[in-house]
């Protein structure tokens, strides 16, 4: 274990050496972000907007009695979307989508020599291959969770629109009641932290691939699950620290 | 030149190279040959950087590349072409931007001086025009040769190659030999190719190296290759019945 980190940290070192050039590796960083960005949008949006929608209905058939008032559903649900939902679920959702390509793209180049290749070339092949993922990571996983979080509080819009037991007014008071912007910064840190953990655990396995495309398979699969701990364990340490 | 003294490589319990020394001469075709598992291509892993050698060292033109750390090696590797046994073209980009990629991180060319390089590669490989198609659009041959315009687009001092013809069919592994030959002659480069084709060892093979379990077993020319009474060697150079027919014819 302690010598796959020192091997981490090592490759991370070397990824952000001083370029060979900064327009080449602009470029790389602007197709990054376009892929894991623009590529991830749909399924981010997908997932946000049902997610709201069934934290509003599961808040609302748990909490709502004589007693309490209606618009605590829009508050349980805003609070729940900001701090967790979004910026977790959907770093293991993309995850599964972002890190997979990352892992298999680099295993790939590596067990067909590209990254060699590279290397001969005078390249240095980490910071041209993995810098780029992980500056793209960096700045699209934020955007994406924020786009996560207006999408699912509008999925809970839209189920209590659905629904006869609470009225949108009620739910929209919900979200505007009590609001503390610790949890912005809480959701922000998230986002940035599982940004950073999916490229990089991902790339790793990835460039550390040897054998052929079965052991490719197998990096992915690694870097997807390796990932996921990752990014339990820091929304567990984030969560302690800042709440 | 360049000149390996004394190359150990060890793989935890495993010996792969065992003290090769030898000198590749500039302006020609150096051949590495022996059997599969012999140690060929660890030794050019071991020449070009990609492995580090165990024990001994590697000079280029005097200059002890085992001895330098990644930066020092820059300048060294820009004279550096490789083409590989699977050629190794980065499979996203297009034969133009695979042979322009060098030239994009290391010169300061202008994009229409580029493209002119591009260009004269292709041509000289005999693949005009065909600068927009991607890596998964080209036959096997095809993919060689572009490997080579990547390599010489930089105009290398030293070229290295690796199975130059694993997969070719006789007639694009004879055409892939010549176009190397063609290029050490015409740029001088020092060239370094690992083969265990027979065809590649005649036509080419200015100097040989025949390693055996790791380490150098005979060392001499293509002209001598059919005179010499290595036993190992014989029975590596003239296993088929083909081979051994052509000996006796000569």
């Amino acid at each position: 274990m302690f010598h796959s980190l020192g091997r981490y940290i090592l490759l991370l070192r070397l990824s952000f050496r001083k370029p060979e050039k900064f327009s080449v590796y602009w470029d790389e960083i602007m197709r990054e972000m376009v892929s894991i960005g623009i590529g991830s949008l749909g399924i981010i949006a997908i997932i946000s907007v049902f997610i709201g929608a069934v934290a509003a209905i599961q808040v609302a058939f748990q909490l709502l009695s004589p007693y309490i008032s209606k618009s605590v559903v829009g508050s349980i649900s805003r609070d729940s979307t900001i701090l967790e939902f979004s910026p977790t679920i959907s770093a293991l959702v993309l995850a599964g989508r972002v890190g997979s390509s990352i892992a298999s793209q680099i295993g790939t180049m590596r067990v067909t020599e590209q990254i060699d290749a590279l290397e001969i070339m005078g390249v240095n092949a980490p910071g041209y291959l993995i810098a780029p993922k992980i500056i793209a990571g960096l700045t699209m996983i934020p955007l994406l969770t924020i786009t996560s979080v207006i999408l699912g509080l509008s999925g809970g819009y839209i189920a209590c629109a659905a629904s006869r037991n609470i009225a949108t007014a009620d739910y929209v008071m919900g979200l505007q009641n009590g609001f503390n912007p610790v949890i912005v910064t809480v959701c922000a840190v998230k986002s940035i932290a599982f940004g950073f953990i999916i490229t990089s655990v991902c790339s790793y396995f990835g460039f550390y691939t040897s054998g052929g495309s079965l052991e490719v398979g197998q990096s992915a699969t690694k870097g997807v699950v390796f990932s996921c701990i990752w990014i339990l364990f820091a929304d567990l340490v984030i969560s302690s620290l800042l709440l | 030149m360049i000149e390996i003294v004394d190359i150990y490589k060890t793989f935890g319990e495993n010996a792969v190279l065992k003290g090769i020394s030898a000198n590749f001469k500039a302006g020609k075709n150096n051949l590495i040959i022996g059997s599969s598992g012999s140690g060929k291509t660890t030794l050019l892993k071991c020449i070009v950087g990609l492995h580090e050698p165990t024990k001994g060292e590697v000079y280029y033109d005097k200059e002890n590349f085992t001895a330098m750390n990644f930066e020092g090696r820059v300048p060294i590797r820009k004279q550096i072409g490789m083409l590989f046994q699977n050629s190794a073209l980065f499979d996203s980009m297009t034969v133009e931007q695979n042979i322009i990629f060098p030239l994009n991180l290391f010169t300061e060319m202008s994009k229409s001086e580029k493209l002119d390089r591009a260009n004269f590669c292709l041509k000289r490989v005999n693949l005009e025009g065909k600068n927009k198609l991607f890596p998964s659009e080209l036959s096997g041959g095809m993919k060689k040769r572009v490997g080579i315009a990547r390599a010489i687009s930089m105009q290398p001092k030293y070229l290295f190659v690796d199975e130059p013809n694993s997969g070719l069919d006789p007639k694009t592994a004879i055409l892939i030999d010549e176009l190397i030959n063609e290029i050490t002659e015409e740029f001088k480069t020092t060239t370094v190719v690992v083969t265990h084709d027979m065809n590649s060892v005649m036509g080419i093979g200015d100097n040989i190296i025949f390693l055996h379990n790791g380490e150098k077993w005979w060392e001499g020319s293509n002209h001598q290759i059919a005179h010499t009474d290595n036993k190992e060697l014989n029975s590596f150079v003239f296993a088929s019945k083909f081979m051994q027919a052509a000996r006796e014819k000569l």
